[in-house]
């Protein structure tokens, strides 16, 4: 993978929010290059929602700056707004909408012309044979098939970052297995993957990872590079550390 | 303690429980593992009595979980999936409603949960909507408790909580399973199976197999790799040349083959071989973990079919 800074597709630099005295996010800094799989972890309180509200320019940084594919966040929030697809496992799709009509609603909302979600769509459907689900109603599904389209959905606009929230929580192994598969060949394009999650197994598909506490970064590299420098063997075992709770392995 | 014989349950067209048949003994922390969709809650609530089968029978104590629904709410101690506490209420106030409820006094029991009264003691004014996540399930788990129950039936408890709060609540049902308690709980999350004394695992109202997480292990007949070196974006193309007994798939950083043939390592070597960019892959066998037992499970009830 290429290290050189024009690469980079997320850069942030010692961002920083406060809401009245309370620190949420304490000056971080990472960066994450283009075709990057990167995983943003932390327990809730950590800052990793307040930095990903910030990174998707929902929330304004009280100081610092963070630049999605060379766009300031702070300066031109409209515009980052189009350089990101986002999917997460408890919403995505709409249920009572057919496959065809998310697929244009959301590229509606991103303002593609009716013509680009039309041609776009039929690409897609036929590159990935679902042309006979096009008309089903999302909840009649497969999970695996949900799953996927909403990947599709999020990434139907082509941003250059797609963020995902705890993407395969409670799906089977297999499921799992085949979403990963299409977030490897997405990043192997060049598309930019952000993954939060709780769910510890998950990190270890990122090929680097930063896990947060107390608005702080406290870990920040590949998962081998972490599990190593903290001694530890899985991420379970590292995020214990970090919040003091060595107690509790067992 | 608890039997289950070939219970099922129907919902219209659905078959939600397909003849799931196992025993969880006294004393035992049992774990039902299954994704989401396997049909985890409509057992719990059929052991709770709140549900009825479709067909086939489940004891508790050798009470039916149809006819004897009296007895056992009296002996099971719940815990939906879902938050059903009383938001409005405060801890403490919640605490003292399910007690009365069940006609007792926190006092009374409130050795059976001083362990995790000391993680709730700072919080015992704040209304329960206002709890953090692993602060709402400990309570719940409190509430489960305050009768004094034989058996505890925890559906989903770490599902949503982040790690640390999921370690403390493991270590709560230790403490429990010390103080003679069966404890029968499901998650979705395969990594939990380590922390259960036997684990049966559901898919799609089908039990795929019920073991101790290290009997699941000693079962697994098939052989299995992992490559490691290289991005597995770039290994899985490579290695999906290979013939199709072969099943290969993304495990961390690390790409994982199985096969039922001991010289299958030939064919994956001879196939690192056709170039020197792949010189660098370390291979090595490795033990199985619950999730490719699952997947090996899946495959041989034919069900890896995804269209």
């Amino acid at each position: 993978m290429n290290y050189n800074t024009n690469n980079l597709s997320i850069k942030v630099e010692n961002l920083e929010r406060r809401f009245g005295n309370f620190t949420a996010v304490n000056k971080i800094s990472f960066s994450v290059r283009r075709g990057e799989i990167f995983g943003l972890l932390g327990a809730n309180g950590a800052g990793k929602t307040t930095t990903l509200r910030m990174l998707c320019g929902l929330l304004a940084p009280t100081s610092g700056t963070a630049l999605i594919d060379n766009t300031d966040v702070a300066r031109q929030p409209e515009k980052v707004r189009f350089k990101i697809g986002y999917m997460s496992q408890r919403f995505s799709l709409y249920e009572d909408l057919t496959v065809w009509e998310n697929f244009r609603f959301y590229g509606g909302v991103y303002g593609m012309s009716a013509k680009d979600i039309r041609k776009k769509f039929e690409d897609l459907s036929q590159r990935l044979n679902f042309g006979e689900q096009a008309d089903r109603l999302t909840r009649d599904l497969p999970l695996g098939w949900k799953q996927k389209l909403a990947f599709m959905v999020a990434a139907f606009h082509n941003p250059p970052v797609i963020f995902l929230d705890e993407p395969t929580s409670g799906v089977d192994p297999m499921v799992r297995r085949q979403f990963w598969d299409l977030i490897y060949e997405s990043a192997l394009a060049g598309t930019t993957i952000i993954v939060t999650t709780h769910y510890l197994d998950e990190a270890m598909y990122c090929d680097r990872l930063a896990i947060m506490a107390e608005g702080s970064i406290k870990a920040y590299g590949t998962p081998a590079g972490v599990l190593d420098e903290f001694k530890a063997v899985n991420m379970q075992e590292v995020f214990l550390k970090i919040a003091g709770k060595e107690a509790l392995l067992q | 303690m608890v039997i289950l014989n070939r219970v099922s349950k129907t919902f219209g067209k659905i078959k939600a429980l397909d003849e799931v048949t196992f025993q969880v003994n006294e004393g035992e922390l049992f774990g039902v593992i299954g994704p989401d969709g396997a049909g985890k809650t409509t057992l719990f609530r059929i052991l709770a009595t709140l549900l009825l089968p479709t067909e086939g029978h489940a004891t508790i104590k050798k009470h039916d979980v149809v006819q004897d629904f009296g007895v056992l709410r009296k002996i099971t101690g719940y815990m939906p999936g879902q938050f059903s506490l009383y938001p409005d209420l405060t801890v403490e106030e919640n605490l003292e409603f399910y007690a009365r409820v069940f006609r007792t006094r926190v006092e009374d029991n409130y050795s059976l949960i001083r362990d995790i009264f000391t993680y709730l003691e700072p919080f015992r004014k704040r209304r329960a909507g206002n709890l953090s996540g692993g602060m709402k399930q400990k309570l719940a788990l409190s509430c489960a408790l305050i009768h004094r129950p034989e058996i505890l039936l925890l559906d989903e408890p770490t599902t949503g909580v982040d790690p640390v709060s999921r370690a403390e609540f493991w270590g709560l049902l230790h403490n429990l399973q010390k103080q003679g308690l069966t404890i029968l709980v499901s998650t979705p999350y395969m990594d939990e199976a380590a922390h259960c004394n036997r684990i049966a695992l559901l898919r799609q109202g089908r039990i795929l197999g019920v073991n101790t997480p290290k009997g699941l292990q000693e079962e697994y007949s098939l052989h299995l790799w992992g490559l490691k070196g290289e991005r597995p974006a770039l290994l899985l193309p490579l290695l999906r040349q290979l013939p199709a007994e072969f099943r290969v798939y993304a495990a961390g950083q690390e790409v994982r083959v199985a096969c039922r043939e001991r010289n299958g390592i030939e064919k994956i070597k001879a196939l690192l071989e056709t170039s020197e960019k792949w010189d660098h892959i370390q291979i090595s066998l490795v033990q199985p973990d619950v999730e490719d037992c699952f997947i090996a499970l899946m495959q041989e009830n034919n069900e890896l079919q995804y269209k």
